[in-house]
C-alpha cells in the first residue's frame, strides 16, 4: 500500500521528473500486461522539445532519414504554423519500430505524460506489434538501420554524381510512391528443384486423370499465332507497382539510381501500413489509454484531480465537430475507432437484441479476446464493414451525402435508420479504402523491339478521373526514370480509352 | 525493459540540412521577392535583426490523383441534424465552397498561405549576393595601400639603427676565434724552428717573425664589417577591415519627409552592405542646409530645418573630417541624396570640383542620389554627370521606393573584372 501512496504522489505532481516517468511506465506497462494482455515491443520513451519535435514530424517520426528538400519543406511548413499558432503540435508521436521509440513533447503535465505513455507506448505499440499489416509488410526490427543505411547510401550518391542528379532521381521516385507498394505479396522465386518436383507432380496428375476422351475436341484453329504474340507481350502480367517495375525493367538506368528508387520503394513500403489502418490504431490506442488510466485509478494510483484532467484531455481527443460546424475537417478516426472498440466490448458484455442480429459472432464471448482479434487481424475497410454497428451509428448520426458530378444538388444517400445502417457502413468502409484514394494504375506493356515506350493504363473505378495536369507532371518524373517514352491510358469500365496522355 | 531518453539536451537544428536544401530549391523566388520586401517593410526592420517572410509557390509535388470534380462520391459526415434519405441539397457554387461534402480529411495549407522565414544573416546573403562594391573585391584581395612591417631575419646590409648586436658579437667572437687559432698555428711552426736551430741569425729572424705574428694576433679587429647583422623587416600587405561611411543628406525644406524616406533606405542598405564586408563600419552623418554639421543618427533623420540649399560646404565638411580622422588605412564610401536643388551654379561647380579633386583621390566609391520627379536635370545633377563614370563616382535618379533596389543593384553590381 505504501508503494501505491508513493506513486500517487508522484502521478499527482503536475512536475514530472525522471522518476515519474520510470514509475509510470512500470505501472503502465504492467496494467497493459496483466489487464489488457498487450503484448509490446520493448519501449523506447524520449523526452523532446517542441523545436525536436518539429524535426521528428517532418521525418515523419523516423530518428533519421535521407536527405531531401521535401523533408525540408514540412520542416517550414510545420514551423510556420505552429509558431503562428495555426497548429498544435501532438502530445507524442511513435514509429513502428522495435525497440518502439516514442517521442514525448517535454511540456506535457504529468497527467499528460501517463496518458501519452499508455497510448503510444501500450496502444500502438501494441498495435505494431501484433496488427497482421504491420507484420507483413513491415519489419520493425531493421527499420532504423535501414534508414541510416539509406541516409549513408544517399549521401555517398550526392558526393560522387552530385546533389542535382541524386535529388532529380528522389523527386521522381517520390512522385510515385503511392504506386510503389506492394499489396499482395510477389510468390518467391522457386529453385530447380522445387520447380523439378512442380513438373514432375503436373506430370503424374495428368498422367493420373488422361482420358481418350479429351482427344476427339477439335482444336483451336490459331492458337500458334496468339501463343507467339503472347510470348513477346511485356511484361505477362500486369504490375501495379510502379516503381519496383521501374526499378527492374528500366532499360538503361544505372544501378545506383535503381538502388535510390529501391529506398524510396521501402519506406512507402513501411508506411504503406499506417495508411491502411489509422482509425483502427488510433482508435485501439485511444481504448487502450483509457482503460489503462481508469484502472489505475481504481488501483488508487491517481486521485480525482488527476481524472478531471485526463477526462478533459480525453474528450478534447474525441472532439467531432459536426458536419456544419466551422471545425469541421472531416471524420475525426480517434473517435470513430475507440467508438467501434468500445461497442464490440459493449456488444460482448450487454447485447441487445438489435446486436443479436447484428453480430451474433460477438454475443456472449470475452469482449477482450474479440478486441484483440479484431487488433489483430483487421484493416479500416474491414474494420468498418465488420464492426461498425448501428448504434456508432445512431451515436454519431452518421449519414452520406452523394456528390455526383452531372448534378447541380447533393443527394442524401443514407442517414442512421433502419434502411441505411449498411449502406452507411458500406460507404463509410469504401471511403478508407486505398483504392478510392490511389488511382489504380498499371504497366500493362513495354514495346520491348522498337522503341522500348512504356505503356501505363489507369481502370477509371467510379467515374473518377485523373487530375490532368498532375498526371503530366507526374509522366515527366516517369519519363526521366524510365529513360524512354511513356503512355498512359485512362480506360472506362468498357475498356475504351477516354484519355491518354504521352510522354515523348 | 523500457528505456526513458531525455532527447532535450541534444543537438538541434536536426532538420538545418533539408531546409536548407529546401531553400536552394526556391531561392530564385526569394531573390525576386526582394524588392517588395525592401519597399514594404521599414528600414528599421531591415536593421533591427527579426525575419523576412517570403510568400513561394511551385512547391507542389505531382503525383497520380482522381480529379476531385469527376465521378459519383458517397461521403459519410456525422451530426446529421435534418435530413432524411433522398433529400437534395443545392451544392454551393463553384469556387467558394464551404467544404462541404468535399470529405477532406486532411485540410492542406494552400501555397498562397506558404511563406519562408528567413533568418537576418539568410535574408542579408540573399540581398547581397550577385552585389560587390566597385574595386571593392580588389582592394580586400590586393591591399596594396597599407603595409605593416614584420621581423624577418638578418640583413648585412642596412641602416646603423637597425644594428642588431647579439648576432653581429656572435659573428665576431666566431671571426676572432678562426683568426685567431691560424695565427697559432703560425706561431707554433715558429717555436719549433726555433727550437730546432742554433744560428744567432736565423733565430733573430725567427723571433722578430713570431713577434710579428704575435702582434697581429693581438690586433685581430673586434668588429669587422662581415660581423655586422642588421633587423631585417619585410613589408607585410595587411588586409583593410575598417570602413567609414558618410551620409550626406541635403535637409532644407525642399526635401519632404518623402524624399528622406528614400534617402533613409538608401544610406541602411549601404550600411548593412558594408557590414557585410568590413569589420568595422563607421557612419558619419552629414546633413546640410546652408551650412553643413555633423549630427547623429537620430538627429540626422528625424529632426527637421528649413532654409536654403548650399552643397559645399558639406563636402568640405567631408573632407576635414577624413583627415583629421581617418587615415589612409580606411575604406571611406560616401553617400549623397539630395533632391537637386542648390543655390547658384555656382555651387553646383564647386561642388564638382570639390568631389574631383579632394573628395575622389581619397575614398573608395562615391554614390550620389538625386530623389526628385521632375523632368529638369537640376544644376547638381548636370555638374556631377560630367565627371560620373559609374566606376568610383555613381549618380543616379530615385523617387518611388521601389526604385532604390534596382539603383542599389546598378550601382553595386559585381563587375567580373573585379572578381577576376
Amino acid at each position: 500500500m505504501t508503494d501505491i501512496e508513493k506513486y500517487r504522489t508522484l502521478f499527482c505532481n503536475p512536475n514530472w521528473d525522471g522518476e515519474t516517468l520510470e514509475a509510470a511506465d512500470e505501472v503502465i506497462s504492467r496494467i497493459g500486461k496483466e489487464y489488457l494482455k498487450l503484448k509490446t515491443y520493448p519501449n523506447q520513451i524520449e523526452v523532446v522539445t517542441s523545436e525536436q519535435m518539429l524535426d521528428a514530424y517532418s521525418l515523419t517520426g523516423l530518428p533519421t532519414s535521407y536527405p531531401h528538400w521535401k523533408f525540408g519543406k514540412d520542416f517550414v511548413l510545420n514551423q510556420n504554423n505552429y509558431t503562428k499558432g495555426r497548429m498544435g503540435l501532438s502530445y507524442e508521436l511513435v514509429i513502428n519500430s522495435n525497440p518502439c521509440i516514442s517521442y514525448n513533447m517535454e511540456n506535457n503535465s504529468t497527467c499528460m505524460m501517463l496518458l501519452v505513455i499508455a497510448h503510444a507506448c501500450q496502444g500502438h505499440n501494441a498495435f505494431f506489434a501484433n496488427n497482421y499489416m504491420f507484420l507483413d509488410w513491415t519489419s520493425a526490427d531493421s527499420i532504423v538501420d535501414y534508414m541510416s543505411f539509406a541516409r549513408e547510401y544517399i549521401l555517398r550518391c550526392e558526393e560522387e554524381y552530385g546533389e542535382e542528379e541524386v535529388e532529380r532521381v528522389l523527386d521522381a521516385a517520390h512522385a510515385l510512391m503511392h504506386h510503389g507498394v506492394d499489396k499482395y505479396k510477389k510468390p518467391s522465386k522457386v529453385s530447380a528443384k522445387e520447380e523439378n518436383e512442380r513438373l514432375k507432380k503436373l506430370t503424374l496428375i495428368k498422367r493420373e486423370n488422361y482420358n481418350e476422351l479429351w482427344r476427339t475436341l477439335p482444336s483451336m484453329p490459331d492458337v500458334q499465332e496468339t501463343s507467339t504474340s503472347d510470348d513477346y507481350r511485356f511484361p505477362k502480367e500486369p504490375e501495379e507497382n510502379l516503381l519496383y517495375f521501374i526499378e527492374k525493367y528500366a532499360p538503361a538506368l544505372p544501378p545506383w539510381k535503381r538502388e535510390i528508387i529501391r529506398i524510396v520503394r521501402k519506406v512507402a513500403q513501411y508506411f504503406y501500413p499506417q495508411g491502411a489502418t489509422k482509425v483502427m490504431n488510433e482508435g485501439f490506442a485511444t481504448f487502450t489509454h483509457y482503460h489503462i488510466i481508469n484502472r489505475m485509478f481504481d488501483e488508487g494510483y491517481v486521485n480525482d484531480g488527476f481524472m478531471l484532467e485526463f477526462l478533459k484531455s480525453h474528450s478534447s481527443v474525441l472532439y467531432q465537430p459536426e458536419y456544419k460546424s466551422k471545425f469541421y475537417s472531416g471524420l475525426n478516426p480517434y473517435t470513430l475507432g475507440f467508438n467501434i472498440f468500445m461497442d464490440i466490448k459493449r456488444i460482448c458484455q450487454n447485447p441487445t437484441a438489435e446486436d443479436k442480429q447484428w453480430f451474433p459472432d460477438l454475443i456472449g464471448k470475452d469482449w477482450l479476446e474479440q478486441v484483440h482479434y479484431v487488433m489483430e487481424n483487421f484493416r479500416d475497410d474491414s474494420f468498418i464493414l465488420q464492426y461498425l454497428s448501428p448504434k456508432v451509428i445512431r451515436d454519431m448520426r452518421l449519414f452520406t451525402v452523394v456528390d455526383c458530378e452531372y448534378e447541380d444538388e447533393y443527394e442524401i444517400g443514407a442517414i442512421h435508420n433502419e434502411r441505411g445502417y449498411r449502406r452507411v457502413r458500406e460507404h463509410l468502409s469504401n471511403q478508407y479504402d486505398r483504392a478510392s484514394l490511389v488511382p489504380n494504375i498499371q504497366v500493362t506493356k513495354v514495346d520491348l523491339h522498337r522503341t522500348s515506350k512504356l505503356h501505363l493504363t489507369h481502370y477509371i473505378q467510379k467515374d473518377r478521373r485523373l487530375d490532368a495536369s498532375s498526371a503530366k507532371d507526374t509522366l515527366d518524373h516517369i519519363r526521366f526514370l524510365w529513360g524512354f517514352p511513356v503512355e498512359l491510358h485512362s480506360k472506362n469500365k468498357l475498356g475504351i480509352n477516354e484519355t491518354s496522355f504521352e510522354v515523348k | 525493459m523500457s528505456h526513458i531518453i531525455d532527447r532535450r539536451k541534444n543537438d538541434r537544428g536536426k532538420s538545418t540540412g533539408n531546409r536548407q536544401k529546401f531553400l536552394k530549391r526556391v531561392e530564385n523566388q526569394i531573390k525576386r521577392a526582394i524588392p517588395d520586401i525592401l519597399s514594404q517593410e521599414s528600414i528599421k526592420d531591415t536593421k533591427s535583426g527579426g525575419s523576412v517572410k517570403v510568400p513561394v509557390r511551385g512547391l507542389e509535388e505531382p503525383h497520380f490523383r482522381h480529379d476531385p470534380k469527376t465521378g459519383k462520391k458517397y461521403i459519410v459526415q456525422p451530426g446529421n441534424d435534418k435530413f432524411s434519405e433522398g433529400d437534395r441539397v443545392p451544392k454551393p457554387k463553384s469556387g467558394e465552397g464551404s467544404g462541404r461534402g468535399k470529405g477532406s480529411n486532411s485540410p492542406q495549407v494552400t501555397e498562397d498561405e506558404f511563406t519562408v522565414v528567413l533568418s537576418r544573416e539568410e535574408f542579408l546573403k540573399y540581398f547581397f549576393d550577385d552585389l560587390a562594391l566597385p574595386h571593392m573585391v580588389k582592394k580586400l584581395m590586393e591591399s596594396t595601400e597599407s603595409f605593416s612591417m614584420r621581423r624577418a631575419g638578418y640583413t648585412r646590409d642596412s641602416v646603423p639603427s637597425r644594428l642588431n648586436i647579439k648576432t653581429s658579437y656572435q659573428q665576431s667572437l666566431g671571426r676572432q676565434l678562426a683568426l685567431r687559432g691560424v695565427f697559432e698555428k703560425k706561431l707554433k711552426g715558429l717555436e719549433e724552428q726555433l727550437a730546432k736551430t742554433r744560428k744567432k741569425a736565423e733565430r733573430e729572424a725567427l723571433e722578430l717573425e713570431m713577434e710579428r705574428v704575435r702582434r697581429q694576433a693581438n690586433t685581430i679587429p673586434f668588429f669587422e664589417d662581415i660581423d655586422l647583422r642588421y633587423n631585417n623587416f619585410e613589408r607585410v600587405p595587411i588586409p583593410v577591415t575598417s570602413a567609414v561611411m558618410f551620409c550626406i543628406m541635403d535637409v532644407s525644406a525642399s526635401m519632404g519627409q518623402h524624399e528622406k524616406d528614400i534617402a533613409k533606405r538608401f544610406f541602411t542598405l549601404l550600411y548593412i552592405f558594408l557590414t557585410r564586408q568590413y569589420k568595422n563600419v563607421e557612419l558619419v552623418f552629414i546633413r546640410h542646409h546652408t551650412e553643413a554639421r555633423e549630427v547623429s543618427e537620430e538627429e540626422f533623420f528625424n529632426s527637421r530645418e528649413s532654409g536654403g540649399t548650399v552643397v559645399a560646404p558639406s563636402l568640405k565638411l567631408v573632407d576635414k573630417i577624413m583627415r583629421e580622422r581617418y587615415d589612409e588605412s580606411w575604406n571611406v564610401y560616401c553617400c549623397q541624396a539630395s533632391d537637386g536643388d542648390v543655390w547658384s551654379k555656382q555651387d553646383a561647380l564647386e561642388c564638382k570640383n570639390l568631389v574631383l579633386e579632394t573628395i575622389l583621390p581619397s575614398i573608395q566609391f562615391m554614390a550620389y542620389i538625386e530623389i526628385s520627379n521632375k523632368e529638369r536635370e537640376s544644376d547638381l545633377w548636370q555638374a556631377y554627370k560630367r565627371i560620373s563614370n559609374d566606376d568610383d563616382f555613381a549618380i543616379r535618379h530615385v523617387y518611388e521606393p521601389y526604385e532604390i533596389w534596382p539603383v542599389f543593384q546598378g550601382l553595386f553590381r559585381k563587375r567580373s573584372e573585379t572578381t577576376k
